[in-house]
Parts: structure tokens; sequence; C-alpha cells
């Protein structure tokens, strides 16, 4: 456990009662109507519904009716500090973090300085202890300014608080330097992340390549670019026996290669992004550049596949890859849009109404593949269970909203499923013991006392 | 309804057949000694070219004179674009003056119907990146009826860089429409994957153009040998040039210009009697006063697809 990698700003211990929720927790074997007690930020008691008293300086919650669930944990965001903080900042981020019912996020080091070097990496832990909401972890670059060639000081940066390294936004193209990175990591520790992406595959594509990029004229990113990458890494990985985590698996043919792998033996885990497993390339025919993310939308046979691989736990974990972008970054034409699309504020409601609702995954799947991150970082796993800290999230299951009617706390707005109607909205997020956001109604509703 | 030309897929049979109805009136105005009609008198025009253009800019620009339109023509360079401006910016300066339509050439996919978006006036869609050129495939349908009577049944060959070409698409869709079947050909690194997708055939040889009534052919960029999308000029002329000797008597020549003599047509092909080019540039400003006429004055509007 790793916890001091961890940085956020303290806040109060909460003290307070959810009363009469039901508990969803598939490591705690929980699936049943309980009150949690939640004191001085930890869960001191669960008990039957109506039996136990509220914290006598605390607030209760009326919960019936709605889920509780172990908080999220997103192993790839981008909280574009330092340097982009026109498009989000740690503050900004963490804020969408909570909103979205997670208690920890992991940041990418693709800012502007990169964080290839201790000193960076120090300000931004500095700034996340003022500024964080909830308790974020930070990559460092693989590589110098993410030039792919040398390797920046892992040992000194995993010192420093690095929870590991990623190139994340490029691939490390050269499997030469990425085999030195995999050597290094026996000394310094830390997952080795990948966006695996061949560059002379992929070139300037600015979608999936198949029957819609034909048809918008549009260059194609062919799956094929991840895949060959992930097959190569992946026996890279086993060669020198290292430890990697593949990020945002987009299509089928990467979801079979990391099985053979891990079939093989490879010390490999992957993720998957809300927007992959719910939409395809067909909605890019809008030329909305907010489905314009890399890796890109793919086709329906991808998704099934993307959907199969969390189900089976070949893919491992959720991840939003939420990207931030300006407004004005966004509103020109497709090809000129960067990569992204914002994702925590709708992670959840996203999986919960795309595949839970229409049956395609369970819901203790969704809850746990939401919060399986933690443990492939060596991160501490939210648990509903007496004694551990209070990392829990409210979630009212029947009510629906229209994704960005009311804003975001993101600072960005460029969310993929803006305008739709999503079901599950997150009513209170405690994380690290601390209430890191309640949803507005609650409180007018008078459900809190 | 819609009041603007963005697609193909804007238009359905019906529609297209009205605008090449309207042009066929408009080709008698050109044929005037005073080629103009008052039709969109006091009413402005704003051309807005983001790429390098002469017969479309040029064609629109009198198409909108012959309408009596007042007429604006913005370029990329020497504007304020060069200066940075954005195109959100830039569209909305120029709605300011109040236009009645927006012609827009750009280079990227989906422009003009972004523009749409930020002004009250009609737009039209005069190329964007690698997407569609509708009025240019209106004005093919507009040569090839004339000299076909009809596209039912039709067989059209699009022959060359489908891949980077938005005239290919625009074409392939209205000649769908309009009854034709279309069968592209190029070099495999030039022809989308899935382009089959459009409702075409795809081959990657001439060895079947015998089929054709139609050869379409499109511009071969010489950028593209630097990408190695083509080993050379010469394997490209060798295997995909149109020549004389390629064409059959009875079949149609057409390119939507400018012309690589010599590398995508052979100076023969091009001067025979089977080509129609000479016929597209022409039926150019008949049609795009159609589109303008129609957009902007003909009622019922244009239908839109459902």
């Amino acid at each position: 456990m790793d916890q001091h990698r961890l940085f956020h700003r303290t806040g109060p211990s909460a003290d307070l009662l959810v009363r009469g929720a039901h508990v969803l927790d598939p490591r705690s074997d929980l699936d049943e109507t309980h009150d949690v007690l939640i004191r001085d930020g930890h869960i001191a008691e669960l008990g039957s519904p109506g039996s136990l008293p509220g914290p006598e300086d605390g607030e209760t919650i009326d919960a019936s009716g709605k889920h509780a669930f172990p908080a999220f944990v997103d192993p790839h965001v981008h909280l574009r500090t330092p340097g982009q903080e026109y498009k989000e900042d740690i503050e900004t981020g963490t804020a969408a973090a909570a909103t979205g019912g997670f208690c920890a996020v992991i940041a990418m080091p693709n800012t502007a300085p990169v964080v290839d070097n201790a000193a960076v990496l120090g300000s931004l832990t500095a700034t996340a202890r003022r500024e964080a909401r909830l308790p974020v972890g930070f990559l460092a670059s693989i590589t110098r300014g993410l030039n792919g060639e040398e390797l920046t000081e892992m040992a000194e940066l995993a010192e420093a608080g690095a929870l590991g390294f990623t190139d994340d936004g490029k691939p490390v193209v050269a499997a030469g330097t990425l085999r030195k990175a995999l050597q290094y990591q026996r000394l310094s520790g830390g997952v080795i992340a990948l966006h695996e992406e061949d560059p002379t595959l992929s070139r300037d594509g600015a979608m999936h390549e198949g029957a819609v990029s034909a048809r918008l004229g549009l260059a194609g990113i062919p799956s094929v670019s991840e895949s060959t990458m992930i097959a190569r890494d992946a026996a890279l990985t086993q060669y020198e026996d290292a430890r990697v985590h593949f990020q945002h698996l987009s299509c089928a043919e990467s979801v079979r290669t990391v099985a053979e792998a891990k079939q093989a033996g490879a010390r490999i885990s992957a993720e998957a992004c809300p927007h992959h497993l719910t939409l395809t390339d067909d909605v890019v025919r809008t030329l909305d550049s907010r489905f314009k993310m890399n890796p890109p939308l793919r086709t329906e046979a991808d998704r099934r596949a993307l959907i199969q691989g969390l189900r089976s736990g070949v893919i491992d974990c959720v991840a939003t890859d939420h990207a931030p972008h300006a407004r004005h970054e966004k509103e020109v034409p497709f090809e000129e849009a960067p990569m992204g699309t914002t994702g925590l504020e709708t992670a959840f409601a996203a999986l919960f109404t795309e595949l839970v609702l229409p049956g395609e995954l369970e819901l203790q799947t969704i809850v746990e593949r939401m919060t399986a991150g933690a443990a492939l970082y060596g991160l501490a796993t939210p648990r509903i269970t007496v004694g551990a800290p209070a990392n829990l999230c409210l979630i009212d299951l029947e009510a629906s909203f229209e994704v960005g009617a009311d804003g975001y706390a993101s600072r960005s707005e460029n969310c993929c499923f803006h305008g739709r109607t999503l079901h599950g909205r997150v009513l209170l997020t405690v994380a690290a013991g601390t209430v890191a956001f309640r949803e507005r109604m609650l409180a007018e509703a008078g459900a809190l006392t | 309804m819609s009041r603007h030309l963005i697609s193909i897929d804007d238009l359905d049979r019906a529609a297209i057949e009205r605008v090449l109805d309207r042009a066929e009136s408009f080709e008698e105005v050109s044929g005037r000694e005073i080629k103009k009609v008052p039709a969109l008198r006091g009413r402005t025009v704003v051309n807005l070219f983001y790429e390098a253009s002469t017969r479309t800019s040029s064609s629109f620009e009198l198409a909108a004179k012959r309408l009596s339109a007042d007429v604006v023509s913005v370029r990329s360079t020497g504007s304020s674009i060069d200066k940075g401006e954005s195109l959100k910016d830039t569209v909305q300066t120029l709605s300011a003056y109040d236009p009645a339509a927006i012609v827009i050439r750009s280079p990227h996919a989906g422009a003009a119907q972004l523009v749409a978006g930020w002004t009250i006036a009609s737009v039209i869609n005069a190329g964007d990146g690698k997407h569609e050129h509708p009025t240019q495939a209106l004005l093919d349908v507009f040569t090839l009826r004339r000299r076909l009577g009809s596209l039912d049944g039709a067989r059209i060959w699009i022959v060359g860089d489908v891949m980077h070409s938005r005239v290919a698409r625009s074409d392939i869709l209205a000649f769908r429409r309009m009854g034709a079947r279309v069968t592209v050909c190029g070099p495999p690194t030039l022809i989308p994957r899935d382009i089959e997708a459009l409702g075409c055939d795809a081959e990657a040889t001439l060895n079947n153009l015998h089929e054709a009534d139609v050869v379409y052919v499109l511009r071969m960029q010489h950028e593209r040998m630097r990408d190695s999308f083509v080993p050379s000029l010469r394997e490209y002329a060798a295997r995909y040039q149109i020549t004389s000797a390629r064409l059959n008597p009875g079949q149609l020549l057409m390119h939507p210009g400018p012309v690589n003599r010599g590398v995508e047509l052979s100076g023969d092909a091009i001067d025979s009697p089977q080509a129609l080019i000479g016929e597209q540039v022409k039926a150019g400003v008949a049609v795009r006063m159609a589109v303008l006429y129609e957009l902007l004055v003909g009622s019922p509007m244009l239908m839109a697809v459902a």
C-alpha cells in the first residue's frame, strides 16, 4: 500500500450516518440494505436499516432507495496543471472527480512543462496539498519532455512520489527505449503505463479508419495501430519480467492480444474508457469535435469486445482519460480540434445507463472495475468495511439528468455525452474520510438533518 | 427543409432535379448579351475561401453577379484570417453585413456545417476538406444528364485518388441518387478502406474499364508521391492514366479540373470529342446560379432527405 504517494488538501473528518442505503461492495460481499456510520473519517459501524443512531455532532442522511458504493478510483485523468490551467486545474479537476463519485485519481504527466523531473513533481504535489479535494497520485513521464528517447530520472521521481511512469498522449515508439525503461523499473519500481499507437500507421488520423472515415474523408487511425504496439510491448514486458499497464484499449484486436499475453504469463493489466464502452464511430458522422479522442471511437464489434473484456476481467479496470479542452479549442473543424473528452462527471452514469440498464453488465461488475485501478498502482482499494477509511459514494440510480444542463464542475465542457440523458446521479462522495461532494438537491430536499 | 447546401445528403432526387431544371433556365441567361437577372438584387453573397481555387470561386462569383447580388470575396491570404482570426470570429464578423448567403471553401471537413451554426445566412459548401463538394457533383450530374438524358442505369467509373477527393465522395452520392451504378478504381493505397459502404464497387485495375459508360478521372496530386501512396508518377500513369487508346469510342470522359496533363489524363484524351471537361466548367455558373436561387428565392426550398 502506497497511500503516502497520494496528495490532497486535508478536510474535516466526516461524521455522518448514511441510513438505509443499498450497500454494494463486491469485495466485502455486501449487497443489501444497511446503515453506514462514518465516524472521524472512518467507517465505524455497519448495521441493519434503522439500527444505528445518528452521530451526535454529525449528520444523518436518509438514503433509502439510494445505493452506496465504495467510491471510484480513476487511474487516468488529465488535470492540466502545470501550464494549461485554462483547461483544468487540480481544484476543478478534483471537483469534477468528486462530482462523479471518485475518491482518488491518477494524473498524467503530459503537462507544460512535462512532469519529467523531481522539481516539477515536487511543485505539483505541493499544489495538490493546497488544492486537491481528494487524493491525487501522479505519474511522471518515461522520457524527458516525452521525446521518446532519453529516460527520466525514474528512481528519483519514484522517491519524490511518482506512482509510476507514462508518456501518455504519445507512444514510446522505439522498442529499445521502452526496453531500457522496463529494465530500469527494477530499480525505480512503479508501474509503466503505455499509450499504444504506431504513429506510422495512425499518421494524421482524426478518427477510426472504417466506413465512417471513408464517408467523411477524414484520415483514419486503424485499430492495428494500437494492437500491434500492444503485441510488441507485451512481448518486451514478458522478456524483461516487467510490470506494464496498457491504457485506454479501444479495439477487439487489442483485447485479444492482452488476453493472450496474460495467458502467457506477462505481468500486464489494461483499462478501458466509458466512451469506448458506450459509443461508436457512427456518432462522428455529426463531425462534432466532442467525439474526437485518441484512441478514437471504433466500431460496434470493437465496443462489444471491450464489454466482453471488462466482463471477463481481461480488462482490469475502467479509466476515464478525462481530457479537458477549452471551448475555443474545440469550436473548430473536426480535423483541427485537439483529441480528448472529459469523463469524470459522467463515467458511472454512462456505464450504468448504457451497460447495466440494458443488461450487458452486472452493476457489481461496474463497481468492481471502477475501483480496481487503485490496486493496479499499489494503492489501497476503497472498501465499505468497518475500520476502513471512508471512501464511499451515494448514488440515486432512479434519478436521471441531462449531461451538461447544469454545467460542469470541470473547467471544460468537451464531454462526449453532452446533451444525453443518463441515469444514476451521484448525491454524495466521501473521499479519504472527508465529504468531497454533496449534490445540491440533497441539501435542498432537507435530506440532511 | 434546409436553408443550406452542406452535403449531397441534404438533397433527395427530386431536389437535385429541381436544381438542374433551374440551371437549364439559367443557361439561357448566360447566352444573352446582358447576362443578368434581378433575382438577388440588393442581397449580399459572401465568398469565403480558405483554399486556392480558380473555377469554383470564379463561377460562384459570376453566378451571384448574374443574379444581381452584391458579392464580397474573402480569401485567407491578405485578410484577418492571415492574422490568426478563428473561423468562428471571421464568420460572425462577415455575418454583421447581413449576407443572404455565405459560400465557404475550407481545407477541413465539417467547416461548412460549423459555419451554418454561427450565422443566419444560408451556407453553401464549396468544398470542405476531403469530405464533400456538392456543387461540383451537381454540375457533373447536370453535364451528364444533358448528354445522356438520364443517369438511370448508367455505369460510371471514378478513377484515381479517391482517398483524398471530396469530388469523389459527393459524386458517388449524387450519381447513385440519380440511379447510376458507381465503381471507384485506383491504386489500393488511395482507395479508402470500406469505401463500399458508400454504395459503390471498388477495383484496383482498369481491366474492366470497358464496362463504363462514363469515366470520371480525378486529379492526381504530386504530393501523394512524397507520402509514398504511389511509387512514381511514371508507374501511376502506366497503370491508371486514361488515354484515348484505353477508352472505347462511346465512353464519356470527365474531370473536375485542374488537369495534370500527361499524368491522370493523356493529352489526346483531354482533347478528344468524348471529353466533357469544358462542358463541366461551363455548367458551373448555371448550376451555382440555380443553387443560390433555390436556397435564397426558390419556393419550395430544397428539401432535406429525412
